[in-house]
């Protein structure tokens, strides 16, 4: 049965809206989206992979569907620019593309649409992805799949190396009404090819929903390099959904900076499907205040010879809730695969909270597994290692707790960008008086 | 410079000191040698401030304040250093940064002014030559991944860069191979000096004979049970610390008391 907000969302105008322009087996599939949605629902309390983050207060909410005046809001560069990262730039702004601050590098190899404006031959290589149900757990994703009008198309060609990153960016901004914005972004990196990527998540004082599924496909032998920033607006929800799916001998590197959002969920689902396929995933969430973070790392290892590497840290502090699972699977005939997964956690604050579950299910006889999962204060010997040197209090916390979680973004091989994240950190976590 | 004068200290709930009396005076250097668990360690992490030790009675005096008052990096920008039995891995955090931010924090406490990367650098260049030490030891993070070794020549670099008035040595001899046990006398003898003491812990002659004291002491069940110069302690070497034992009946009444 549907809540109030699938109800809201599901009106026969937005999902007109969305399928204004689309080929029929887009509206075939948003419809099918939808009628899913209606019958199953959003995940209930029961719902194990929904656990930490009830919907309850969520599913009350009556947003409105997309936001009309997305093209004519203010939106100042400066919350969106990075140091370093200078090449093709797509800015949605509550899910709509933004011409006027968006920009489009051309290099060889490289090709560049999107969701709204694509044709039906432009469209059709992305079928698969766009009309893909990742069943009830991801009912956000269903929801994106019925409503998502617009996001960047990103292909780059067999064999092309394109050496600017590209800069997707989602910023949500307040709206007269609440609404609710989904943007889909599709990513194929080419057999051979190499890609950087940027997904930044943006925003200002906005209580709104944003629903973003990403799905990235890299080819045999390709690389992508991705670098996502999560900075929303600590008045908004945020779902996201990333989806990799890795061919032979491709290579996946992901840094994760999480500081932002009221309620952030994102599921990490990766699938090393050809044989030598490789991910490393690199991140931290810092969270404050109330805010509330779970995040879903689903890791697949499915051929030969595949290696995942996990590390993430998570800091919380006020009355933050962090949850961080990390779920590897080793399927059966994986012979050969190495997964590492370590997550460690620090709570500053005695009414903070961070669950961490690992879960390692291994189906395959040769396999190299390693997971470590912790949940901690700071360590006393090292605050007294410092206080000993004549540190103060405040300042050997505040050294310590910033290199706990600076090791997950150490390797960052933007230096410019290395540097912005580390300060993006830093202003997130506990401050000492500076005089 | 330091008077402890009936130092009683409970550790868990167990008494660990049981009334240790010792005066440093500036220009000093004094060893304690003991057997295991004499309460050597306990001595040295009361005099930095740790927590977690009780003291239940007695005083103590460092430069004419009550040292016990004083937070752990008040007592470091006073001039107290203790060179850790154990030095703790920091991951992430550079030597450097955490050298300079420590020496900067006890000047600015002391009033004097912060020192540049320029001028600290100088100063680092400085005592790396004296010590022998590698540059790069300055780019890795605090003592991770550090031999035993090198964790006891960096705690020994530490204490050159801060240029405390009272430096404790807390075992800094133990798993440290012959050279680089000279290697930390050498930087031990080049920081000797007429306003500066030293209290070296340590379990064995060894270190002794290249950091020759000028006072030795027996640290034995929570007491200073025999005082001497350094002959004291190639007494030790040769008779053992049964024959310390021999020579004192332990106080078993206050050890059994609640």
């Amino acid at each position: 049965m549907a809540g109030a907000l699938l109800e809201a969302l599901l009106d026969r105008d937005a999902l007109a809206g969305a399928s204004r322009t689309s080929p029929a087996w887009l509206a075939d599939a948003r419809r099918a989206a939808a009628e899913a949605l209606v019958r199953e629902g959003l995940p209930g309390a029961r719902n194990e992979a929904w656990k930490y983050t009830s919907l309850r207060a969520l599913e009350q909410r009556k947003p409105i569907v997309g936001d009309a005046e997305a093209k004519r809001r203010a939106v100042e560069a400066a919350t969106f620019g990075l140091p370093g990262i200078d090449g093709s730039r797509l800015v949605f702004v509550n899910g709509v593309l933004r011409d006027d601050l968006s920009r489009v590098e051309p290099a060889a190899g490289l090709s560049i649409f999107t969701l709204a404006t694509a044709n039906p031959a432009e469209l059709e290589p992305w079928r698969a992805a766009l009309a893909r149900d990742a069943g009830t757990d991801a009912a956000f994703a269903r929801l994106n799949t019925a409503l998502a009008a617009d996001g960047p198309l990103v292909r780059v060609a067999p064999g092309a190396t394109i050496d600017a990153p590209v800069h997707l960016v989602f910023v949500g901004i307040a709206a007269e009404q609440e609404i609710a914005w989904h943007a889909r972004a599709l990513i194929e990196v080419g057999a051979g090819a190499s890609l950087r990527v940027v997904e930044h998540h943006v925003g200002a004082a906005a209580a709104q929903i944003g629903n973003v599924v990403a799905q990235y496909a890299l080819g045999a032998g390709a690389k992508l390099d991705l670098v996502g920033i999560q900075g929303a607006s600590d008045a908004a929800t945020l779902i996201r959904r990333s989806e990799f799916s890795l061919g032979a001998g491709a290579v996946l590197s992901t840094h994760a900076l999480d500081i932002g959002a009221q309620l952030a969920r994102h599921d990490i689902d990766v699938a090393l499907a050809g044989r030598g396929a490789r991910f490393a995933s690199r991140g931290v969430f810092a969270l404050r205040g109330r805010q509330h973070a779970d995040l879903h790392l689903d890791v697949r290892h499915a051929a030969r010879d595949t290696a995942s590497d996990i590390l993430w840290r998570g800091v919380a502090d006020g009355r933050a809730r962090g949850v961080f699972h990390g779920a590897i699977t080793v399927e059966a005939g994986a012979d050969g695969a190495d997964a590492n997964l370590s997550n460690k956690n620090l709570l500053l604050s005695p009414h903070a909270e961070i669950d961490t579950q690992p879960v390692l299910e291994i189906y395959a006889d040769e396999v190299k597994a390693a997971h470590g999962a912790t949940v901690g204060q700071l360590d006393e010997g090292a605050m007294f290692y410092l206080r000993s040197r004549g540190l103060p209090p405040d300042a050997a916390r505040q050294l310590l707790i910033a290199a706990f979680c600076g090791v997950a973004l150490a390797d960052v091989a933007e230096p410019a960008l290395r540097e912005h994240l580390a300060a993006m950190l830093a202003s997130r976590l506990p401050r000492i008086g500076e005089d | 410079m330091l008077k402890i004068e009936n130092l009683h200290v409970r550790v868990a709930g167990k008494e660990i000191l049981k009334g240790v009396s010792l005066e440093v005076n500036a220009g000093e250097v004094h060893a304690i040698m003991g057997p295991n668990g004499a309460g050597k360690s306990t001595l040295g992490n009361v005099i930095a401030g740790r927590e977690g030790y009780d003291v239940t009675a007695g005083t103590i005096e460092y430069a004419g304040r009550n040292l016990l008052e004083l937070e752990p990096e008040e007592r470091a920008a006073a001039g107290v250093f203790l060179a850790f039995q154990y030095p703790v891995e920091i991951p992430g955090v550079n030597n450097t940064y955490f050298l300079r931010t420590a020496l900067n924090a006890q000047r600015k406490h002391r009033g004097e002014p912060e020192l540049d990367s320029m001028q600290f650098l100088k100063r680092v260049r400085e005592k790396l030559a004296v010590l022998h030490l590698k540059d790069e030891l300055l780019h890795r993070a605090v003592n991770e991944g550090f031999s035993g070794g090198e964790k006891k020549r960096n705690e020994i670099f530490q204490m050159a860069l801060l240029e405390p008035r009272l430096a404790i040595l807390d075992e800094t001899d133990s798993g440290l191979d012959i050279d680089a046990l000279k290697m930390v006398a050498d930087g031990v003898n080049a920081m000797r000096a007429p306003e500066r003491a030293f209290v070296v812990i340590t379990h064995y002659q060894r270190l002794l004979d290249y950091i020759v004291p000028d006072y030795v002491h027996v640290l034995a069940d929570g007491r200073i049970v025999e005082s001497g110069d350094r002959t004291l302690a190639h007494k030790l070497e040769e008779h053992g610390y049964a024959w310390i034992a021999e020579r004192h009946v332990p106080d078993t009444i206050s050890a059994g008391a609640a």
